[in-house]
C-alpha cells in the first residue's frame, strides 16, 4: 500500500501526547482517534444529508425524515445574521438533550481557532466538531490543530488551497462553505466547481510541477501530490451555506458533493419535517428527474433567503478563515 | 469481464468502497437503487451508513418487501456495520419503528461499542479468512446482542460476536471496504458463486 502521508503526520504531530490510545478502549491493541477512524466516519455519511437543529424536537424531525447526523447549534445561520452579535459554540445542555434524543450521530460547531470549545465539545460526546466560519472566528491567524483531538472535524473551504491547509491541520471531511444563512446556493456551486477544477488542473501536471502547484496553493507538497494521484481529496467532500430545496440538494450532488449539510433551508421554511424528508430523498435520487418533481411538489414555502450579491464585504461568512 | 454480478444497495453510505472491494475479489460491482436493478444481481452488498436512513429509504423507494422476499428465496448478502442491523431479526438501542430487512436469526445492538470518539481499528481473527489477521475499522459499531443456534460466528470482540454467517448471508460489524484488504468480499464472492444463482 501507498504511505499513508496524514499517518505520518499524525505521528509526528502527536509525538508527546496521547491521542493514538486515547479513549475508552478495554483492549491494548485498539487503536481510537486515528486518521482512518476519523475518515471512515465521514465516508460512512456519504449520500446524506447533515441537517441544523436547536432544539430536541427539531432533531427528532430530522431524524425522522431519515437525516443521516444533525449539527446542533444555537441559532441557525439566517438568525445569526439578522440577530447579530458574537456567535459562540452552543450551551452543553442543549446539546446533551439533542444526543439524548436521536441515535444518528450529532455534531456542534466551534469558533475557528477556538481549541478549548472544541475539547468541551469533544468531552460532551460530540461526534463530529465542526470548526465554523458560521461562528465568530476566536483566533485570527490559526485554526484549531485537529490532529492533537481524538473527535474528527469537519472545516469548510472555498477552494483547494484553502480544504488542503484544513486537512493538512487534521480536518478528516471538507464541506464547500456556500454563503450559509442565505438560502442562496451560488456560492456553494462555485466552490464545489472551482475544487473539483482545481484537483482537474494537478491531476494533469507533470511530477516536477507539483511542487510549484504546492506553493501557489499553499498547501503541504505531500498532500497536493497526493491529491493529483487520487484525482480527488483524501477526504470526504460535502456541500454546505445556502441548500434550501431539493433541487438544489441534487444539484449539488451532481456538481460532485459527497452529501450535504443544510443550515436554515429546513427549519425556516414553512414545512420543515416534509422539505427535510424532500431533500433526503433528492440527495439519493439526484439523478433521477422524476423523483425529484415528485419529491419538490407541494413543500409550502421556501425560506425567504437573502441574495448574496447584495451583502456587504463584513457580512460574508466565507471569507472568515484562509 | 467474468465473476458473478454483486450489486451494491446505493440509497446511502460508503458505496464506493465496497465496490473498489468487490472489483478486486473478482466481482462486477453494480449500484442497487430501483426494483429492476435489485432484480438483475446475483448477490448484494448493504454497506456501512445510517441504518435509520437506508431504512426509511427502503420503503420510500419500496425496495423493503422486495429485499425481503429475495432473502427469503435465499439471494447472498453480505452487510457491514448499518448492513449488519439490516439483517437482524431485531434492533437493541436502535428507533422502535427502524425498519429492518432481516433474514440472520439474531438481535444486534446498536452503537454498542459507544459514540465516535469511541471507533476504533484492531486486528481480528476471521474464521474462513486464511493468511494474516483482519485489520478491522470499528465505527460507531454495533455487536450481536444475541444469535440463534443456525448463526455461524466469525469473530469476536472482547465477548461479543462481530461477524456472523448463516447460509448465504454474511454480516460484519466492521467495515473491512475501508481498508484495501479484500478478504472479507472474496468470502463473499464465493458464497454467491457456489449459491448457484451466478450466471
Amino acid at each position: 500500500m501507498a504511505p499513508d502521508w496524514s499517518e505520518k503526520r499524525r505521528h509526528i504531530m502527536s509525538q508527546g501526547q496521547t491521542a493514538a490510545t486515547a479513549g475508552p478502549a478495554t483492549d491494548s491493541a485498539r487503536h481510537a482517534g486515528t486518521a482512518r477512524v476519523k475518515r471512515g466516519m465521514a465516508e460512512m455519511l456519504k449520500g446524506g444529508v447533515i441537517m441544523d437543529v436547536v432544539t430536541a424536537e427539531q432533531a427528532r424531525i430530522a431524524e425522522d425524515a431519515g437525516a443521516v447526523a444533525v449539527m446542533a447549534l444555537e441559532r441557525v445561520p439566517a438568525d445569526i445574521r439578522a440577530q447579530g452579535g458574537v456567535a459562540r459554540m452552543s450551551d452543553p445542555d442543549m446539546i446533551s438533550e439533542i444526543i439524548e434524543a436521536v441515535s444518528i450521530p450529532v455534531m456542534a460547531k466551534a469558533r475557528i481557532g477556538h481549541f478549548v470549545e472544541a475539547q468541551v465539545l469533544q468531552a460532551l460526546g460530540v461526534d463530529y466538531v465542526d470548526e465554523s466560519e458560521v461562528l465568530t472566528p476566536a483566533d485570527p491567524h490559526h485554526h484549531i490543530d485537529k490532529w492533537s483531538f481524538t473527535v474528527p472535524f469537519v472545516c469548510g473551504a472555498t477552494n483547494l488551497g484553502e480544504a488542503l491547509r484544513r486537512i493538512a491541520e487534521g480536518a478528516a471531511m471538507i464541506r464547500s462553505k456556500g454563503e450559509a444563512g442565505t438560502g442562496e446556493v451560488s456560492n456553494a456551486v462555485v466552490h464545489m466547481r472551482t475544487i473539483r477544477a482545481e484537483i482537474g488542473r494537478l491531476s494533469a501536471l507533470p511530477a516536477e510541477e507539483l511542487y510549484a502547484a504546492a506553493k501557489e496553493l499553499r498547501a503541504p507538497v505531500e498532500l497536493v501530490a497526493e491529491v493529483a494521484r487520487l484525482g480527488h481529496l483524501p477526504v470526504v467532500l460535502f456541500t454546505a451555506g445556502g441548500i434550501a430545496t431539493p433541487a438544489d440538494a441534487a444539484l449539488m450532488m451532481q456538481l460532485g458533493a459527497d452529501g450535504v449539510f443544510v443550515g436554515s433551508g429546513i427549519f425556516k421554511s414553512g414545512d420543515p419535517a416534509r422539505r427535510a424528508r424532500a431533500i433526503v430523498e433528492a440527495t439519493t435520487m439526484f439523478n433521477d428527474p422524476d423523483v425529484l418533481v415528485k419529491v419538490s411538489r407541494g413543500l409550502g414555502e421556501a425560506m425567504v433567503g437573502i441574495n448574496v450579491a447584495e451583502l456587504p464585504p463584513a457580512a460574508r461568512y466565507a471569507d472568515r478563515g484562509w | 469481464m467474468s465473476g458473478p454480478r454483486i450489486g451494491i444497495l446505493a440509497l446511502q453510505g460508503d458505496v464506493r468502497e465496497h465496490a473498489r472491494a468487490l472489483s478486486a475479489a473478482g466481482a462486477r460491482p453494480v449500484e442497487v437503487r430501483r426494483l429492476a436493478e435489485l432484480a438483475a444481481v446475483d448477490g448484494l452488498v448493504l454497506p456501512g451508513g445510517e441504518s435509520t436512513t437506508i431504512g426509511r429509504l427502503l420503503r420510500v423507494f419500496e425496495l423493503l418487501e422486495p429485499l425481503r422476499a429475495a432473502v427469503v428465496a435465499g439471494l447472498p448478502v453480505f452487510g457491514s456495520c448499518a448492513g449488519m442491523i439490516l439483517l437482524a431479526r431485531d434492533v437493541v438501542d436502535g428507533r422502535p419503528d427502524q425498519p429492518l430487512i432481516g433474514g440472520l436469526d439474531m438481535v444486534v445492538r446498536r452503537n454498542a461499542f459507544g459514540r465516535q470518539v469511541d471507533s476504533f481499528e484492531v486486528d481480528l481473527d476471521v474464521v474462513g479468512v486464511e493468511g494474516p489477521p483482519v485489520h478491522a475499522v470499528f465505527i460507531r459499531a454495533p455487536w450481536v446482542d444475541k444469535a440463534g443456534d443456525a448463526v455461524e460466528v466469525l469473530a469476536r470482540v472482547a465477548e461479543a460476536p462481530v461477524a456472523v454467517r448463516q447460509g448465504p448471508l454474511l454480516a460484519t460489524a466492521f467495515h473491512p471496504e475501508l481498508t484495501g484488504d479484500s478478504r472479507m468480499h472474496r468470502l463473499f464472492v464465493d458464497i454467491v458463486r457456489s449459491s448457484g444463482s451466478g450466471r
